[in-house]
C-alpha cells in the first residue's frame, strides 16, 4: 500500500491515522525559533540514536507500509510557547513534559519511559511553591490557558501536510469551495464576529465582503506577516508552528472574495517562517490543495512568499503592498482602501497571519461556537507574546475578556524583581501593543481585556505584545524607548510622523538627561496631540500613544525628572547623584586617585565623598573600588 | 530615452551571477525587492555598479534602485563582516539589559569609532529592533544563530571563541 497524497482528504487521513496506530508513543520536540536556540536539534539527534544503539524503534517518518508494531514516533512540533524552558519534549500518551532537555539527558530519558517513572529533575517546579508538574495539564502556565489558534502548533508536525490533514486540517477549505457561495462564506465568518488580529479589529468578514462585492475579475488575498512590533512573536510562532492553517485561511478568504491569487509577506527577521510557509506552499501544490481546479471546484489559487526587507511601516497595509510591487514601503493615503485599489490596482484583502488561522477552525465548528468564546464585541481568543518582567515568559493564548491579573499572575506566575525572584509587590505596568499601544498599570489589573475595552483605556491590542514591568523600570525611559523605535521607523513622507517624533524624542531626551524646564511636558502633550492627528498612516497615528499613556499614569514620574532632576526608579544615568556608602568605604584612597577631575577627596582609611557637581559620571572610581561602595554612577 | 547595452560580452562576464538572478525573476521590475536580496546573498552587500545595472536591466532609473535599497534596513551599501553580530533590541530585550551587552560588544569587536564593521572584516554589529525571539531575551544572533539568554560576560565569551576559531 502506498500513502496517498492527494485531495482525496478522507483517504490521506485514514492511511495516516492507521499507520500512526502502529506506535506506541509519540515523542515530541519542540522546534520553534527558542527551543532550536537551546538546542532542540541536537536532542532530537541524540534521542535518536540512542534509541537506535538500544534497539529500540524509534522512528522519525511514519512508514506506511511497515506494518509491524514500533516503540514510538519521533517528531518535531512548532512553538509550544515556553520558550523560556526550552528545549520541551513531550511523551504521550504518558502525558509528560520535560524542560530544558540537554542531550545528555536523553539516556535517562530512555529508561524513564521503560520504567514508567518519569526523570523528575526534567519535570517542571512552579517557582512558587516548588510543586513538580507531569504534563500541560499541571502546568498552571498552560493549565491557566485557553489555546484553540495555537493548540495544533505545539503537537502537529508543521513540515507534514499529510498529518496536517489527517487532524482535519483542509476539510474547512474544502467545504468552502465545495459547498459554499463566496456569499455564505463572508456571512460566516461575519456572523462569527471574527476581528483582525493585526491590531485594528477590524471586523474580517465585513472587510471580506467589501472585497467581494467589488467587480469580478483580478483579486488578491495578502497575509500581512510583517510581525514589527518588538516584543511580538504571536505570528512567528504561527507560521513556524502550523503554516497549513495560514494556507488554509488564505484559500477560504480566496474563494470568498473570488480571489486566484496570493502572498504571504514574511518579515526576514524569521528565516525559520519563511523557510516552513514555503515548504507548506510547495507541499500543498504538489498535493493539488493549491493551482487549478482545488477539490474539482474550479476555483484557482495560487501563493507566492515575500520575504521582506526590513522595515517596520511594511506592517502597515498600503506600504506592505507597495513592497510587494518592488517600491519603498511607504503607506498611501485612504480611502481608496485595498478592498477597492490593493496590490496592482486590483481588490485586496490583506489579513493578519493570526486572523488568517483563525478562519479554518470558524468554519469547522460554526460561528455559534467561535461566538461562545470571548466577549460579546470581541469573540475568540487572542494570542499574546508575554515577556519582561515575569515568571513565565513566552506565547500564551486566552479568550477575550481575560483580566491581566490572570494573565501576569495565573499564566505568567508573577511578577520578577532585576535579580529574578518573584515578588508580588514589584509589579508597576505592562505595556500592550508596542509602539501604538499604551501602558496598564495595577488599577487596570482586573478589567477585561477586549477590543473596546483596552481603547476604552487608553491602550489597545495592537499586536498582542505584552511586555510586564517591574518597579525598577523609569517609565519615561520606556516612552522614550518606543519613540526612539517610531522615530527611526518612520519612514519620513509625512512631515508630522517624520519631524514631530523626532521633537518627540529631543523632549524626552531632555527630561531623562536633566534638560527640561516646567515648558517640556506641556509642549511634549500638544506635539503628541498634532503627531496624532496630523500623521498619513497608523504608525505616526499612533506613534505618541505610549507617551501619553505614560503621562497619564505615571506624571509624577515625569515631574519628578522635570522639577526635581530625580529618576524614581534610579535608572536615569544622568540623574543618579553619584556617593560613596561610608559604611563599605574603608579609605584606601584608590578611588580619588583615579578621578580624572578630582571629584573625590577623603583621608586616608576615612571614609571619602564624591562632589557631584564635578563629576563627571566616567565610572572610573567604580571600577576601581574593591567594595563596591560608589553608588549612581 | 537612453537606453544602454546590458548585453555586451565583457559587462556579462562582469554580471553573470547578477544576469541568472534577473532571469530567475524574469526581468520583473515589480521583483526588485527579492532581486536585490539575491544579490546581495551574493555579493553579501549592494555594490553601486551592480544596482545601476540591475536598473538598466530592468529599465528603470538607477534612482529607483537607489531609493528602494535605502529604504530598506536589510540591504547593505558597504560590504559587511563575515559574522554578523545582531543585538536585538526589542522591548522585552531591551527591559532585560540589551544596553549593557551592545556595550560589551562594542568593547570586544573593538569597533573604530562611527564603524559598523571591524577593519578585519570579521565582525558586523547591527541592532534590530526585534528577532521575535523574546521568550530568550536578551538575545544576540550571529548570522543565524540564535543566543538566548546573553549577558555580557558571555557576550564576549562568544565572540572570543569566533575569533579563536578564526585564528585557527
Amino acid at each position: 500500500m502506498t500513502a496517498r497524497l492527494e485531495t482525496n482528504l478522507e483517504a490521506t487521513r485514514r492511511d495516516y491515522l492507521e499507520a500512526e496506530k502502529r506506535f506506541a508513543r509519540r515523542v515530541v520536540i519542540c522546534a520553534g525559533t527558542g527551543c532550536m536556540a537551546n538546542g532542540a536539534l541536537k536532542v532530537f539527534k541524540a534521542l535518536h540514536e540512542q534509541a537506535r544503539e538500544r534497539g529500540i524503534r524509534l522512528e522519525i517518518e511514519l512508514d506506511y507500509e511497515d506494518e509491524r508494531d514500533k516503540a514510538g514516533l519521533l517528531t518535531r512540533s512548532g512553538c509550544q510557547g515556553f520558550c523560556q524552558m526550552g528545549p520541551l519534549l513531550s511523551i504521550e500518551p504518558d502525558g509528560i513534559l520535560y524542560c530544558g532537555v540537554k542531550p545528555g539527558d536523553v539516556l535517562e530519558i530512555i529508561e524513564g519511559v521503560e520504567s514508567g517513572r518519569p526523570v523528575e529533575r526534567l519535570l517542571y517546579r512552579v517557582p512558587a511553591t516548588g510543586q513538580v508538574c507531569r504534563g500541560h495539564g499541571d502546568i498552571p502556565f498552560y493549565a491557566q490557558q485557553q489555546r484553540t489558534v495555537l493548540k495544533a502548533c505545539g503537537s502537529l508536525d508543521p513540515e507534514n501536510l499529510r498529518e496536517y490533514i489527517a487532524r482535519g486540517g483542509y476539510f474547512a477549505a474544502r467545504k468552502a469551495l465545495t459547498e459554499m457561495t463566496d456569499e455564505q462564506v463572508c456571512q460566516e465568518i461575519l456572523e462569527a464576529g471574527l476581528r483582525g488580529r493585526g491590531g485594528g479589529g477590524f471586523p474580517t468578514g465585513r472587510k471580506w465582503e467589501l472585497t467581494r462585492v467589488q467587480p469580478k475579475g483580478k483579486k488578491y488575498v495578502v497575509c500581512n506577516g510583517d510581525e514589527g512590533d518588538p516584543g511580538a512573536f504571536m505570528d512567528r510562532s504561527v507560521m513556524e508552528g502550523n503554516p497549513h492553517a495560514v494556507l488554509e485561511g488564505m484559500m477560504i478568504c480566496a474563494r470568498a472574495i473570488g480571489a486566484d491569487e496570493g502572498y504571504v509577506y514574511v518579515r526576514a527577521e524569521y528565516p525559520l517562517a519563511v523557510a516552513r510557509v514555503r515548504k507548506a506552499v510547495k507541499d500543498a501544490e504538489a498535493a493539488g490543495l493549491l493551482g487549478d481546479d482545488i477539490f474539482g471546484s474550479g476555483q484557482s489559487f495560487r501563493v507566492h512568499v515575500m520575504e521582506g526587507a526590513g522595515a517596520f511601516v511594511c506592517g502597515e497595509e498600503t506600504a506592505l503592498l507597495a513592497s510587494i510591487e518592488g517600491r519603498r514601503g511607504m503607506p498611501m493615503p485612504k480611502p481608496p482602501f485595498p478592498a477597492q485599489s490593493g496590490l496592482n490596482g486590483k481588490p485586496t484583502v490583506i489579513n493578519n497571519v493570526e486572523t488568517l488561522a483563525s478562519v479554518p477552525l470558524i468554519l469547522a465548528n460554526g460561528a455559534a461556537w467561535y461566538r461562545g468564546i470571548g466577549t460579546e464585541k470581541s469573540p475568540g481568543t487572542k494570542t499574546f507574546a508575554l515577556t519582561g518582567h515575569v515568571a513565565n515568559t513566552g506565547l500564551i493564548e486566552v479568550p477575550f475578556g481575560a483580566t491581566l491579573r490572570k494573565i501576569v499572575f495565573d499564566v505568567g506566575g508573577g511578577v520578577t524583581r532585576k535579580d529574578g525572584a518573584i515578588d508580588e509587590t514589584a509589579f508597576k505596568a505592562v505595556q500592550i501593543g508596542g509602539p501604538s499601544g499604551g501602558c496598564l498599570t495595577r488599577e487596570h489589573l482586573d478589567l477585561p481585556m477586549d477590543f473596546d475595552g483596552l481603547l476604552a483605556m487608553g491602550a489597545m491590542v495592537g499586536s498582542g505584545g505584552l511586555v510586564v514591568m517591574n518597579q525598577e523600570t523609569c517609565m519615561v525611559q520606556v516612552a522614550k524607548f518606543f519613540m526612539q523605535f517610531t522615530q527611526n521607523e518612520s519612514c519620513g513622507k509625512c512631515v508630522p510622523c517624520r519631524e514631530g517624533t523626532k521633537q518627540m524624542l529631543v523632549l524626552l531626551d531632555d527630561i531623562t538627561e536633566g534638560r527640561a524646564t516646567e515648558a517640556t511636558l506641556p509642549l511634549l502633550e500638544q506635539l503628541a496631540r498634532n503627531v496624532k492627528i496630523g500623521s498619513l498612516c497608523g504608525l505616526g497615528k499612533t506613534a505618541p500613544n505610549p507617551v501619553l499613556s505614560t503621562l497619564k499614569h505615571f506624571r509624577d514620574e515625569y515631574e519628578a525628572h522635570v522639577r526635581r532632576k530625580v529618576c524614581p526608579s534610579r535608572a536615569c544615568k544622568s540623574l543618579r547623584t553619584p556617593e560613596i556608602d561610608p559604611a563599605l568605604c574603608k579609605g584606601c584612597t584608590l578611588c580619588g586617585r583615579r578621578c580624572p577631575v578630582g571629584a573625590i577627596h577623603g583621608e586616608r582609611k576615612a571614609p571619602h565623598t564624591i562632589d557631584a557637581a564635578t563629576c563627571i559620571r566616567c565610572g572610573a572610581c567604580v571600577a576601581a573600588c574593591k567594595f563596591n561602595a560608589i553608588s549612581g554612577i | 530615452m537612453l537606453t544602454v547595452e546590458t548585453e555586451a560580452p565583457e559587462t556579462a562576464r562582469q554580471f553573470t551571477s547578477v544576469l541568472r538572478i534577473l532571469e530567475s525573476f524574469d526581468h520583473d521590475r515589480s521583483k526588485l525587492v527579492p532581486i536585490l536580496q539575491a544579490v546581495q546573498e551574493e555579493y553579501r552587500y549592494l555594490p553601486e555598479e551592480v544596482m545601476t545595472f540591475v536598473a538598466t536591466a530592468l529599465d528603470i532609473p538607477p534612482a529607483r534602485v537607489y531609493g528602494v535599497a535605502t529604504f530598506y534596513s536589510h540591504f547593505a551599501l558597504e560590504p559587511k563582516g563575515k559574522y554578523v553580530v545582531r543585538i536585538c533590541d526589542g522591548t522585552a530585550c531591551h527591559v532585560k539589559g540589551s544596553q549593557d551587552i551592545a556595550d560589551a560588544l562594542v568593547e570586544s569587536l573593538k569597533l573604530p569609532r562611527g564603524k559598523r564593521t571591524t577593519p578585519d572584516m570579521l565582525f558586523t554589529l547591527e541592532t534590530v529592533s526585534c528577532l521575535g525571539a523574546c521568550g530568550l531575551a536578551p538575545a544576540v544572533v550571529v548570522n543565524d544563530e540564535v543566543h538566548g539568554q546573553m549577558d555580557p560576560e558571555r557576550t564576549r565569551a562568544l565572540i572570543d571563541r569566533i575569533r579563536a576559531e578564526e585564528a585557527q
